[in-house]
């Protein structure tokens, strides 16, 4: 590892060469390079005057200190991002609001499981969720504990911002940004220092496309998406940008998206799928049911072989609805035919 | 008492992200107080209050409200330990991007919003780039991706600060911002002889002094030209 002192003599040229992705860090920092390539780090920081350190807040010792601080953390980040799995995620029983011990002693749930959370409105669904994205050690409010691969977690999980155990998707989410789809998921994935690119956005639109109701491209302003199209292409880059192995869903409403497919689509990505939902194709498609009641886990219910009956029935009548759809968006008139489906 | 300085732009989140964390400093048994700094008008004590927060609020009117707040840092900070409280909280808008009311050796929160827009982390001054936490709301309804992107944002001009993800409606992160900000080996009984982390911008032309007309003949002082030639 490069120390400070070193990096302070490094010219910016051989910086940039060595660690490309700083190029962030000076475009951000607002520190134009061009020209300057050949001075070292020392040299061109020394260049600005009062005026310009004044009227521009900038502040040198601090931009040496955080430059090495931004390599030192992408390098960790790059390091990292094969190694840090988690296979596992286990909950230790903890307490509920009245400080009852939960029911159970530990659940432990493995990459590719699903599992559904339900309970009503601030039975304490959120918390389990800060637990989790917390590595709760006995200490919060639930007292629960949380195992990474069976062992207490490392720190990290806590603080970093490149490493967050849980990504979240839920049904109040938007995309806020105005950019077509292409650069949008090109901007997450230099976001997350990916090497290629190219493929992976291709991979990203595809994925999306098979889950949509309607297709679209890479040059559809994510803005003009419709509901169906949004949560697919959500549920595709999380699935395949997001280096979060645990992904937390607030409901899938059941318009203009395949959600088994979805959920599949998740699970092949090795991801732990958690789903906060009351919709019975949903919570039945789980292999099991948190059931939360007064802010500790009251329940765990395995989906039963009936239950997995109720579901089938269910999805027939999630297609036969899909169908209807798409014969309107298509401009037919519906077809009768559907009471045997 | 401990002393923490919370700031960022209007609207960001600032008053629900500190209600919520304050609930979990007060059940650990600790008192908490909050002084509320803004420009012309505020309701947020109103607020406080009623959680049962002992609050006071500073109004700078016509004045730079960063100088406001630096002038009378001393006293606030005179009243918390009169009040006998274990943790002050000082809340300030940042309104211009440029200045910062952190104070070195006080712990300094930056909230800042997803809905702002990613180039925001690139806008804000020393507010976001010196803060030792800093603090996202607004992420349950923009992407994932965005939400991802926005903190890397964050990281590349404040690499060294922490970065929390605090939904202020729910509540949800607030426990855990709440272990950070209390220590029980820090005493601060005074902030006489410290320092700002960063100065504040000196802008003292005519405009500051009352004058309404427009004209090179009326500008005086500290007074910088934008460059229009091509």
């Amino acid at each position: 590892m490069i120390t400070k002192e070193t990096l302070k003599h490094k010219t910016l040229g051989a910086i940039l060469a060595e660690y490309p992705f700083t190029l962030t860090f000076f475009e951000n920092n607002k520190l134009h390079l061009d020209g300057h390539e050949s001075s070292t780090l020392a040299d061109y920081l020394q260049q600005f005057d009062e005026e310009a350190i004044e009227n521009w807040a900038i502040d040198i010792e601090k931009i040496e200190g955080d430059l090495f601080a931004y390599i030192h953390q992408m390098l960790s980040f790059l390091g990292i991002k094969e190694e840090t799995g988690v296979d596992s995620l286990t909950i230790l029983a903890g307490q509920d609001k009245s400080g009852q011990k939960e029911t159970f002693e530990s659940l432990t749930i493995r990459k590719s499981d699903i599992i559904a959370i339900v309970g009503p409105t601030g039975s304490g669904k959120s918390r389990l969720l800060g637990d989790i994205e917390w590595t709760a050690n006995a200490d919060t409010p639930t007292r629960r504990t949380i195992l990474i691969n069976g062992e207490l977690p490392d720190k990290k999980w806590r603080f970093s911002s490149s490493n967050k155990l849980v990504a979240q998707l839920s049904q109040n989410m938007n995309f806020v940004m105005d950019l077509t789809v292409g650069e949008f998921i090109e901007l997450h994935a230099k976001s997350r220092l990916v090497e290629n690119e190219a493929e992976v956005i291709a991979k990203i639109i595809e994925a999306a496309n098979h889950l949509a109701g309607e297709k679209f491209s890479l040059e559809t302003p994510v803005t003009s998406l419709s509901g169906g199209q949004s949560r697919a292409l959500m549920i595709a880059d999380t699935a395949i940008l997001s280096t979060s192995p645990i992904v937390l869903i607030d409901e899938i409403e059941n318009a203009g998206i395949d959600r088994q497919k979805a959920l599949k689509l998740l699970v092949g990505e090795e991801k732990i799928v958690l789903m906060a939902t009351h919709d019975p194709t949903l919570a039945l498609m789980a292999d099991k049911r948190i059931v939360i009641k007064n802010g500790g886990i009251a329940k765990i219910l395995e989906t039963t072989t009936e239950e997995k009956t109720v579901l089938k029935k269910l999805e027939k009548m999630d297609a036969v609805i899909r169908e209807l759809r798409a014969d309107l968006r298509a401009g037919e008139h519906v077809k009768g035919d559907y009471e045997d489906a | 008492m401990n002393l923490v300085t919370v700031s960022g732009p209007p609207s960001s989140g600032k008053t629900s992200v500190i209600l919520k964390t304050i609930q979990a400093v007060q059940q650990r048994g600790l008192k908490v107080g909050v002084v509320k700094f803004d420009c012309l008008h505020t309701d947020d004590d109103v607020l406080y209050a009623k959680a049962g927060v002992p609050v006071k609020k500073g109004l700078s009117g016509a004045l730079c409200p960063d100088h406001f707040f630096v002038s009378n840092i001393e006293e606030v900070v005179q009243w918390g330990v009169k009040q006998d409280l274990d943790l002050l909280v000082t809340e300030s808008a940042g309104l211009c991007n440029r200045c910062s009311p952190y104070i070195k050796e006080v712990q300094a929160v930056c909230v800042i919003d997803n809905l702002s827009g990613i180039n925001t982390p690139k806008k804000i001054g020393p507010m976001l780039k010196s803060a030792d936490v800093v603090v996202i709301t607004k992420g349950d309804i923009v992407s994932q991706a965005e939400r991802e992107v926005f903190a890397s944002r964050v990281s590349s001009v404040n690499p060294r600060a922490i970065v929390m993800h605090i939904n202020g409606l729910t509540g949800q992160g607030a426990f855990e911002l709440s272990t950070l900000l209390h220590d029980g080996e820090i005493d601060i009984d005074t902030v006489k002889g410290k320092e700002l982390r960063f100065s504040m911008p000196s802008a003292l032309c005519s405009y500051c002094l009352g004058e309404k007309r427009i004209g090179d003949d009326y500008q005086m002082g500290n007074v910088r030209k934008m460059e229009m030639e091509d």
